[in-house]
């Protein structure tokens, strides 16, 4: 019964990589650390924290990592929670990404993140414009084109809520080619997938997406991507940038940690630096080439301003597509 | 194709993916019965293990048999203790509780077990023969379609519209629609009817209300009936009894149709990256109940083999469908198929058209362990089944507590909230008064999870067609609606002629 016992022994393995019970080889920088996750298992913020949880205790950085899942608001009640709760979150770090920041524009929740003390940002994806593969269209200047002869029959989808992220990137572009960012036709969807099936079907000419779900997809020769929002074209594709069409766009979905307020510099600094330690490691770039994440650190002030800069441009958009 | 299966045979029968499929199965089983814990919290789980091994086709068996068994678990805790962990295995209960409660429960055990087998097999052999060409057929449906076929499925209250019953049956359906619109929309970034309470903002979970509008009132019915709780029970309730394990060779007979049928609609449900197993249960519920003949059909809702069996088959063949648009496009129909997208593409396998050519042991392996994963179950858990069923033998002291704890712990497990304890607690007070006043409570759920699909595909359409145009524009569209009118008002104007010829007969006419 050779292959049971190594069934038992890789499950109890893994049970052990899973629990996050690694030891600590001598550069360990906080005991434990406990993942406050927004969202259900197995979305975006789930992966994300418990990715990061593994990379910091495979690597020895910390010393045990858990995760507590608490959804609701649209990610306010674990804000609310945290905020609540400040005394007892002392080892407790909080995912979240640019939702956050509509959310608190939108008024979803009362918080922003100036309510709790920011850790780092610590991954981001781009977002890009994509077509069905054999559309007639090819550049963004063709989706213009297109769009400026039939703005009715034109729609372009997204995986989000009207006032969401995938309709704010293509407002963006919509902006920055000088067309009226509320005259499209915005169709959303209640996910990326539903979304991308409604493109492949046919039922939207275009479709506003992360570049990381985008990508997979080209590859595949299912989909065109028009234009990525990232500053320069990202390493290993070839899908040309919104920028080097003049049209100026840069956006980045990050993800990133905060940590409750009043938290002491001390216990702040030690996150900062586990998590800045972490880059370096092997045992991060395992798990970020995995999920297909693009390292973006944003340390302490630095996040602050991004963050100021992104509400910034997020809540100007927002006004003029009337939704604050 | 023949090449291709040799492939993945001699990939899935190694020991070591053999071992993972059976492993992953009596995980699967085992979680997938507790509620709140249903396939995609499990394969979530369970994706760090997976991907631990490193080999990207032992990780896809592994986490198919969890897949599977977790499908399969749910449909027991629906069957014994009306406790529906997941709306895919809401129409099961319909039927399989009925049957639990006349002391059939090990015989609805196996059907469910049977019907699963068959669904997941067949879905399995149109996967391999067809899954080139079904990629086209899952890019069929635009929302205007997916509308339609929510309201078809919405076709399925008529089995609860019994005598006298058809406006209580549409005033719960409503009211279940009504409580699908609390919350953030998917289309919309306002908070509907949540009095500002941040713990409604998210709407409703499935979880909590099923626990509320089935589990919770029967154990309260339980506590309050003296008549079920005395000793060896009255002669409605028999469920402590477990006699007869097997149907009969006329039940198989009354059944094979059935499963027939449903494992090809369940599996076409399931293709659809916008419907899935939950759509394709209430389906096939609905279908059934409409060819089954007059007899045939008083006997849904309370305890029908047939209306056991078409749920249960659609189901499975729903899931096994839904790996179309996975692998052969890469796009997740489903959160279940997300998880596994993302597995996927953690173990550098690319699911899309190119997949079958790039990476065949893997698009073949697959296929197999869906057929071993089956197997196994089926195996498995014949030989379970009268030690499961034993459950409803705990003397009644002792089951209405586990209960009591199995349905708080559900509604709790998967938000870590406790407002759904007391929405749980809350709804179940409204539920039990419902169920008393002889008021069905499936058309209430069957609504409420329906009501989120239909919301956002009808506004989708409306938004795209500008108006209501979309009805008369796409034949498809009107082909579904008609046929989800015929399926309603044909069984409510049989049963209409036939009360009145009753009544004329009575008055000697």
């Amino acid at each position: 019964m050779k292959f049971t016992r190594r069934v038992m022994m890789t499950a109890a393995a893994a049970m052990v990589a899973f629990s996050g019970a690694a030891q600590a080889d001598g550069h360990q920088v906080l005991d434990e650390l406990h993942f406050l996750i927004p969202g259900g298992a197995g979305g975006g913020w789930d992966g994300t924290a418990r990715g990061t949880g593994e990379a910091l205790t495979e690597a020895g950085l910390v010393g045990s990592a858990s995760y507590e899942n608490m959804s609701g608001g649209g990610g306010g009640v674990a804000i609310a929670h945290m905020i609540e709760n400040a005394d007892s979150m002392g080892n407790t770090m909080m995912v979240n990404s640019t939702p956050i920041v509509i959310r608190s524009l939108t008024g979803v929740f009362p918080q922003s993140f100036r309510d709790l003390t920011l850790v780092a940002g610590t991954i981001g994806d781009y977002a890009a414009l994509v077509v069905q593969s054999d559309s007639p269209i090819t550049s963004m200047e063709d989706l213009l084109t297109t769009y400026r002869a039939d703005a009715t029959s034109f729609a372009i989808g997204g995986g989000s809520v009207p006032g969401g992220m995938d309709h704010l990137v293509a407002a963006m572009a919509m902006q920055a080619a000088g067309e009226d960012p509320t005259g499209f036709n915005y169709i959303p969807y209640d996910a990326g997938g539903a979304a991308m099936a409604g493109l492949l079907s046919g039922e939207i000419q275009a479709l506003s997406t992360g570049f990381s779900e985008a990508v997979a997809l080209a590859e595949q020769g299912e989909v065109r991507i028009l234009g990525v929002t990232a500053p320069d074209r990202i390493a290993g594709s070839d899908a040309p940038t919104m920028m080097e069409q003049g049209v100026d766009v840069e956006f980045v979905n990050w993800r990133g940690f905060f940590a409750a307020p009043g938290l002491d510099e001390e216990t702040v600094g030690n996150m900062r630096a586990a998590i800045a330690a972490m880059y370096e490691t092997e045992e991060w770039e395992a798990v970020r080439a995995r999920n297909g994440w693009v390292n973006i650190h944003n340390p302490g002030d630095e996040f602050e301003a991004f963050l100021e800069n992104q509400e910034q441009v997020i809540g100007d958009l927002m006004r003029t597509l009337g939704f604050l | 194709m023949l090449e291709g299966l040799m492939i993945g045979l001699q990939t899935a029968i190694n020991p070591f993916n053999l071992g993972m499929v059976v492993f992953g199965c009596i995980i699967g089983t085992f979680i997938g019965m507790l509620p709140g814990l249903g396939p995609m919290s499990i394969i979530a789980i369970m994706i760090p293990i997976a991907i631990t091994l490193g080999d990207p086709t032992a990780a896809l068996i592994l986490l198919a048999g969890v897949y599977y068994g977790a499908i399969f678990g749910g449909s027991t805790s629906s069957i014994l203790l009306n406790a529906p962990g997941v709306a895919g295995t809401v129409a099961t209960s319909f039927d399989g509780y009925p049957m639990a409660r006349k002391g059939q429960a090990g015989k609805a055990l196996t059907i469910a077990a049977v019907s699963s087998f068959m669904g997941g097999t067949i879905g399995a052999v149109l996967l391999m023969v067809f899954a080139p060409m079904l990629s086209s057929v899952a890019l069929l449906f635009h929302s205007a379609e997916y509308f339609a076929l929510m309201v078809v499925g919405l076709s399925a209250i008529a089995a609860f519209a019994g005598t006298g019953q058809v406006g209580k049956a549409v005033m719960m359906t409503l009211l279940g629609l009504m409580m699908a619109t609390v919350g953030e929309g998917a289309l919309a970034a306002m908070p509907r009817f949540t009095a500002g309470i941040l713990d409604l903002q998210s709407g409703f979970s499935f979880i909590t209300l099923a626990m509320a509008m089935f589990a919770l009132p029967e154990a309260m019915f339980l506590v309050m009936n003296p008549a079920r709780s005395a000793q060896g029970g009255s002669d409605e309730d028999k469920s402590g009894t477990i006699n007869n394990m097997r149907f009969s060779r006329a039940e198989g007979r009354a059944i094979a149709p059935v499963i027939g049928r449903q494992s090809v609609q369940g599996f076409f449900i399931g293709v659809l990256p916008g419907a899935g197993a939950t759509i394709a249960s209430f389906l096939g519920y609905a279908v059934e109940r409409n060819l089954a003949t007059k007899e045939e059909q008083a006997e849904f809702g309370k305890g029908s083999i047939k209306g056991l069996a078409a749920p249960e088959t659609a189901n499975n063949a729903a899931c096994t469908g839904s790996f179309v648009p996975l692998l052969t496009l890469g796009i997740p129909g489903s959160g279940t198929t997300a998880i596994l997208l993302g597995a996927l593409l953690a173990l550098n396998v690319t699911p899309g058209p190119r997949l079958m050519v790039d990476e065949p042991q893997v698009f073949w392996a697959v296929i197999i362990s869906m057929y071993i994963g089956n197997l196994v179950l089926l195996v498995l858990n014949l030989p379970l089944i009268p030690y499961i069923a034993k459950v409803l033998s705990i003397p009644r002291n002792y089951l209405i507590p586990f209960i009591l704890f199995f349905t708080l712990m559900g509604a709790y497990i998967g938000q870590n909230n406790s407002t759904e304890l007391l929405i749980l607690v809350g709804f179940g007070v409204i539920a039990t008064i419902l169920r008393f006043a002889d008021y069905p409570l499936a058309p209430l759920l069957i609504g409420f999870i329906l009501g989120t699909m239909l919301e956002d595909n009808f506004s989708r359409s409306m938004q795209l067609y500008q108006g209501l145009g979309f009805i008369l524009e796409r034949p498809m569209t009107l082909g579904l609606l008609v046929l989800a009118a015929f399926l309603v008002v044909l069984p409510t104007y049989r049963a209409a002629r036939a009360r009145n010829r009753a009544k004329g007969v009575a008055d000697g006419d």
